[in-house]
């Protein structure tokens, strides 16, 4: 479940770097550009959240396969 | 006295005891040759200078402790005993622990593998694996207690806190550290979700960071389908884990900082999108409504505009000139009729005056009744022909 979240994150963050490339360029049409712009506005919600809760996780990997590893 | 006979087992027992007792502890400096590590775990190699060679075995366990792996050419100072194996009657020191004859030694072996390496092609740039932008799972290798391992943790937690850090922890140092490092890698690589490793430890002496130094680390960071950032000791410390590493950090704070995404200038990228790309959006909207001004005031949108008002003005002119006709024509009629008017009266009055009578005029006034004529006074008596000015009676008198 977290992990998903997390991807999202990655996603939306590129998705969102990706529309304000392409909101910059001036091809892209009128109703397409409002669009993007509520597609990004609604990503940088869910990532600035996102990052604003965040604390950080540390897991130790017991090392469990390492004697499988050594053979 | 009889001279003694002994069998090959006695005389060897013997040499095996006298050798055994006489060499129970001996320090032996030489250079190493036909290294072998065998599968067993125990070591197997020849101790040489330039006139005499001994062999050397150092038994699985012992060899553990021994903070670097011996090569080929390196010089050492070995410690242990001096043994004798029976079945084939050679004699081999047993050795208890080695050490390095120099530190220019370790500097000789960390040259030696580095060429052996980079020959190999694992220094090529080809090989370097990009580093991901936003790491969500970072694999840890380094002790778990170490100030290394604080550093990473806090700056992570500063910079990328959405992170989850993975730590594999192993020795960093002395015996066993160099395979505890490449197994940790080689965990870690094993899980599915990790998306980059950062290996290494704070900074120590040459001897500390040797683990690092390593065929056995080298060929694990290499083997590792992970991007692996190398971050051992301080800037001035170069590893051999360093070179083959996708990426070379100068110490543990600095790996996290290369591997993670700076929190604020993501909340400052995310902003500018909020803020900046309303007004882009603004100035979209605002262009589009300049173009489609434009369009509405191009040629082509004109026509349409211009043609109705062009039948506009022509039908302008036309009611202009129906009514300048009309108007000219209907003063020419009231002229006409004017005329006729006053033609009619006069005819009315000839015919009047033809038949005889006469209109007598005084003062300038048509006297119509008698009582309006004043005797005294001139009066003009018009007649058909002509006017006939009478004087009044007074002049008469």
């Amino acid at each position: 479940m977290g992990k998903k979240k997390e991807s999202n994150f990655e996603e939306s963050l590129n998705r969102l770097q990706e529309i304000s490339e392409l909101l910059e360029n001036e091809e892209v049409g009128l109703e397409e550009s409002i669009k993007l712009y509520e597609e990004g506005i609604k990503l940088a919600k869910f990532c600035y959240t996102t990052l604003k809760d965040a604390e950080l996780r540390v897991t130790e990997l017991k090392k469990q396969l390492e004697e499988n590893i050594k053979q | 006295m009889k001279e003694q006979i002994l069998s090959v087992s006695q005389i060897t027992g013997l040499i095996k005891q006298t050798l055994e007792e006489n060499f129970y502890e001996v320090s032996v400096i030489g250079e190493i040759s036909n290294f072998k590590a065998h599968i067993s775990g125990h070591w197997y190699f020849t101790l040489k200078d330039s006139n005499a060679a001994i062999n050397c075995t150092m038994w699985r366990g012992v060899n553990n402790y021994v903070f670097f792996t011996p090569q080929d050419g390196m010089k050492v100072i070995v410690n242990g005993k001096i043994s004798v194996y029976p079945p084939r009657g050679s004699y081999q020191i047993d050795v208890r622990s080695m050490q390095p004859a120099g530190v220019g030694e370790l500097q000789a072996a960390f040259d030696k593998l580095k060429q052996k390496l980079a020959a190999e092609g694992l220094f090529d740039e080809k090989f370097k694996k990009p580093i991901p932008k936003y790491p969500m799972k970072i694999g840890i290798v380094t002790a778990i207690g170490s100030a290394a391992f604080q550093d990473l943790q806090s700056i992570a937690s500063r910079r990328f806190p959405l992170a989850e850090l993975v730590i594999a922890s192993c020795k960093v140092q002395g015996e066993g550290a160099a395979l505890d490092i490449a197994n940790s890698i080689k965990l870690l690589n094993q899980q599915n979700d990790i998306d980059l490793i950062i290996v290494g430890r704070g900074g120590g002496s040459l001897e500390d960071l040797w683990a690092f130094n390593e065929e056995i680390v080298a060929r694990a960071i290499f083997e590792s389908k992970i991007p692996i950032i190398s971050a051992v000791g301080h800037e001035i410390d170069f590893t051999i884990s360093d070179f083959v590493a996708d990426l070379r950090a100068p110490t543990p704070s600095a790996a996290m900082e290369l591997a993670t995404p700076n929190k604020e200038e993501l909340f400052g990228f995310i902003s500018e999108f909020s803020y900046h790309f309303e007004g882009k959006i603004i100035e979209i909207i605002s262009n589009y409504r300049g173009q489609v001004n434009l369009a509405l005031s191009s040629y082509g949108f004109r026509l349409p505009q211009d043609f109705v008002r062009n039948r506009a003005q022509f039908l302008d002119n036309l009611l202009y000139r129906f009514q300048n006709v009309f108007v000219s024509k209907l003063s020419a009629l009231k002229n006409h009729l004017a005329l006729l008017e006053s033609k009619i009266q006069t005819f009315n009055v000839d015919k009047i005056l033809q038949r005889g009578f006469i209109i007598v005029k005084q003062n300038e006034k048509f006297i119509t009744k008698k009582k309006y004529f004043n005797p005294a006074e001139s009066f003009l008596m018009k007649f058909y022909d002509g006017e006939l000015k009478i004087n009044g009676q007074e002049k008469r008198k």
